[in-house]
């Protein structure tokens, strides 16, 4: 019986290793606003493929994904992609990756554009949605965006006809520096001065669906692993039934 | 306390059941690694089928294209070409295609969809050499003094004949291969692709 | 019969019944092993995981630096099943130190490393260090960002070392930063020599056990309470009883394991770091470099020294305590002056020593994961806490000697419970 126990304290203590807190991931301890990843969702995994490759993939490339692996796992045809997605002359089996060359990138933006296979893996689904979200409008930065989460982020706001303009509105904040109280401005809201093509409910959905997508995308094996998973492991409680009938049975001689 | 009354039928049931179903686990368990040596994606990409315009091929010219790492020859056949395929026909080891591979639709003498368009791989059926076309008749081929035309395999002298049939008599065993293909319309052939089936 | 007539035609020529009598079906191993018995034989498990799991990821891996992130990539996209392969691989990595650390602590706890068991407790400890030599050449594989980082500031630890610390650093890395030579040597060490030593280790782990026997909860010699057969009284043949007790080990290991694999491979950040889905950039540190959990105890202790002293800098002596921390478990047979091996007989000092132990060693690993800076413990700032749980780490040791023969102890039974 204690067996029986210490062997579910260790099971316990398993999950609640799961279940802990997970580690710092480098956001600099900004708040992050929060976000429902369902991988389910289909529909939400092809909007936001469409988004990713309608408004990403113009600079960006995701260079260790295949088109008819998104289409096979989201359930669009190699004919479909090919017609829709595809620049004329590549295959429904080529990576994704931009047209536009590195070098032009780089000198337009000062830094090359990151590749974003695994973007939502290294950075979270809550930093990419806060990320698309934080962009605002400022005269000083070279493209003439800036935003909250990534300061002084080479990247332009690519989605502003969706989401519309929206500026800053800061406001004092008193913080301890050195042993000093100081106040700070820091960006507390924003408010939208131009709107764009979506409202801003429809917007935070096509942010989300992006969002999906690129969490998708950093792990396409996502959509199999849990179906594998459960199975594997009723089968092994499977076996161990008998295993541990076995051990009983041969157990009955000691003493 | 009960040596005496091992049940050793009990014992014997039991141990059958979880050696068989700890055998079928480890059997499921080899799955994933077995399959992990077949072709990836990458290799499946690479591999995809490939789209050939002959539009610009003339008449007894030969096109080489790249199918999965092997050159597949496209030949624009000529009647005298064709005609010389009846000529040999006692000379090739298999002239009814019965033991090459090709697909159905390819399983005649022209070993083709289109008789004049010829469709194989370009890899000896012996050993996996690069064969030579050589079209030219007769000994100026420099195959053999009364050659009809066709393809000869420079590493160990294999003859085929202008459906990639095999001479009799020569190291390599059975006929050049025929991929699978279709006609996407009247100038473009896909290879990799059966003739009639979906296009992927 | 024809399997009769086979067994004895192989008989004549290797010793096959032999063997397998000797090591299995009339192997006597104490009939009262509890739960901490389990983690030997799950050792071997993980082990034979490891390297099945990583003869397949080899055959797609590259060790080039140009290429070496990318083709983990194509791993978990590209190869069927690939991905299964590389988190059971990872997953097992960080099992692999479940295990092993448990499997020591049950050393402590019932005195397995004493007489006459001293050499087959070395031989665990070379393992271990070998097994930790592996675990972080490894980690650089998969070259990304925190592979990277991880690796050149462990390196880094050996320039410490005075007048040959630099040069030694290069040597290692084959260059004067981390580098394509490094992970190609790297790469070799992983899959062929090490992984090589570590079956031969294990091999000879597992003979000295059989010759000396295993110890028990209760820290008494079975061997010396033999019945008329010549055979321990309390003891059981390890074929059938514990090969049946220790497949139903297996199953549940097995179960956590692919619940990890199946459902959190990367645990949070504690399996497989975040910063580790970026490709390696040398001009980029990741905000906070830390290795991962198994490493994290030692990885404080060398964090934990921040004065110099005696004209030598805070950073050798980190390093040298490092060094220290890791060796001092060698000693342990010689340090314990108990007259009893078990916990269970032992009184109340070297029960608070050991839970101490386990409590600093906990701490340490802890404060390896979070930034040296901080408050994430109640009171103190980590490096603090770090500080502190070197202490309680060290004294373990140090004052072994006098607490355990100070200790009231019991007088064990005569025969196993």
């Amino acid at each position: 019986m204690r067996r029986t126990l210490a062997l579910a304290a260790l099971c316990i203590a398993g999950a609640a290793l799961t279940a802990a807190p997970a580690r710092a991931s480098g956001t600099g301890g900004a708040e992050l606003d929060a976000v429902h990843i369902d991988l389910g969702d289909r529909a939400a995994l092809q909007r936001g493929a469409k988004l990713f490759i309608n408004y990403c993939l113009s600079c960006h490339s995701a260079s260790y994904m295949r088109y008819n692996r998104l289409g096979r796992d989201l359930g669009i045809s190699d004919e479909l992609i090919k017609k829709n997605l595809l620049f004329a002359g590549s295959q429904a089996g080529d990576l994704m990756v931009t047209t536009m060359p590195a070098e032009d990138s780089e000198k337009w933006f000062g830094v090359a554009p990151p590749d974003l296979s695994l973007t939502g893996r290294s950075r979270g689904a809550e930093w990419l949605y806060t990320y698309l979200r934080s962009f605002y409008i400022d005269d000083g930065a070279p493209s003439g965006w800036n935003n909250k989460l990534f300061e002084n982020v080479a990247m332009p706001h690519v989605l502003y006809e969706l989401q519309g303009v929206q500026r800053p509105v800061l406001g004092a904040e008193e913080e301890v520096m050195e042993g000093r109280l100081v106040t700070v401005e820091k960006i507390e809201s924003f408010e939208l001065v131009r709107p764009g093509k979506l409202t801003p409910a429809e917007y935070d959905r096509a942010v989300s669906d992006l969002t999906h997508y690129m969490v998708y995308m950093a792990e396409p094996a996502q959509l199999r692993r849990y179906t594998v998973g459960f199975w594997v492991v009723v089968f092994l409680l499977l076996l161990l039934a008998p295993a541990w009938l076995l051990k009983k049975e041969y157990w009955k001689d000691v003493r | 306390m009960n040596d005496n009354s091992v049940n050793t039928a009990r014992r014997r049931f039991l141990t059958g059941v979880t050696a068989g179903v700890g055998a079928v686990g480890a059997a499921g368990a080899a799955v994933p690694f077995v399959a992990s040596m077949s072709p990836s994606e990458r290799a499946r990409a690479a591999g995809a089928p490939v789209e050939v315009d002959i539009s610009r091929l003339g008449p007894g010219q030969i096109l080489k294209v790249e199918w999965r790492g092997k050159a597949v020859f496209v030949v624009n056949r000529t009647p005298q070409m064709l005609a010389s395929l009846a000529e040999v026909e006692a000379k090739v080891a298999d002239p009814e295609s019965a033991e090459s591979l090709q697909p159905d639709y390819a399983r005649n003498r022209e070993r083709s969809l289109r008789p004049e368009v010829m469709v194989v791989v370009g890899v000896c059926t012996h050993l996996g050499c690069a064969p030579l076309e050589k079209f030219q008749t007769g000994p100026q081929s420099g195959v053999e003094p009364d050659w009809r035309g066709g393809f000869y395999c420079p590493c160990h002298g294999s003859k085929f004949d202008l459906a990639g049939r095999v001479y009799k008599g020569v190291p390599a065993p059975t006929n050049m291969e025929v991929p699978p293909y279709r006609f996407v319309d009247e100038n473009r052939i896909l290879i990799g692709v059966h003739h009639g089936a979906e296009v992927a | 019969m024809m399997a009769r007539r086979l067994l004895h035609w192989i008989d004549e020529r290797f010793p096959l019944s032999k063997v397998w009598n000797e090591h299995m079906a009339q192997y006597y191993a104490p009939k009262n092993f509890n739960l901490w018995y389990f983690f030997g034989s799950l050792g071997l498990l993980v082990l034979v995981l490891q390297i099945v799991t990583g003869i397949f990821l080899t055959m797609h891996y590259k060790p080039d630096s140009a290429l070496a992130f990318a083709s983990v990539e194509y791993i978990m996209r590209d190869v069927p099943w690939g991905w299964l392969m590389r988190y059971m691989h990872s997953t097992g990595a960080s099992l692999f130190f479940v295990v092993v650390y448990l499997h020591m602590f049950r050393a402590l706890l019932y005195g397995s490393y004493r007489a006459p068991r001293e050499l087959l407790w070395i031989l665990g400890m070379v393992i271990f260090i070998a097994l930790m030599a592996e675990a972080f050449m490894g980690y650089l594989l998969p070259w990304g960002n925190m592979s990277y980082w991880g690796a050149q500031v462990i390196i880094s630890l050996f320039g410490a070392i005075p007048w040959i610390g630099e040069g030694l650093a290069e040597w290692i890395r084959g260059d004067f930063v981390v580098s394509d030579a490094t992970l190609n040597r790297f790469f070799a060490f992983h899959v062929i020599a090490l992984p090589l030593a570590l079956c031969f280790l294990v091999y000879l782990h597992i003979v000295a056990l059989h010759k000396v026997g295993s110890n028990n909860p209760d820290g008494i010699e079975i061997k010396e309470n033999k019945g008329a057969d010549g055979r321990p009284v309390d003891g059981i043949p390890f074929h059938p009883y514990y090969t049946v007790k220790d497949i139903v080990g297996a199953l549940v290991f097995l179960i956590i394991f692919c619940i990890i694999v199946f459902f959190v491979p990367d645990m949070g950040g504690w399996f497989l770091e975040r910063a580790n889905f970026e490709p390696a950039n040398p001009l980029q540190t990741p905000p906070d470099i830390v290795p991962l959990w198994y490493f994290t105890p030692y990885y404080s202790i060398l964090r934990a020294f921040t004065y110099p002293f005696l004209g030598v800098e805070a950073k050798l002596w980190g390093v040298i305590f490092m060094g220290l921390s890791i060796l001092a478990p060698f000693f342990l047979p010689w340090l314990d002056r108990s007259p009893v091996k078990s916990m269970r007989y032992r009184g109340w000092m070297s029960k608070w020593a050991l839970g101490a132990f386990v409590v600093a060693f906990v701490v340490l690993g802890y404060m390896g994961t979070k930034n040296p800076g901080n408050t994430d413990l109640f009171w103190f700032q980590n490096v603090r806490w770090a500080q502190i749980g070197t202490v309680f780490y060290f004294a373990y040791f140090v004052l072994m000697p006098f607490y355990s023969k100070w200790d009231k102890t019991r007088p064990p039974p005569e025969r196993v419970r």
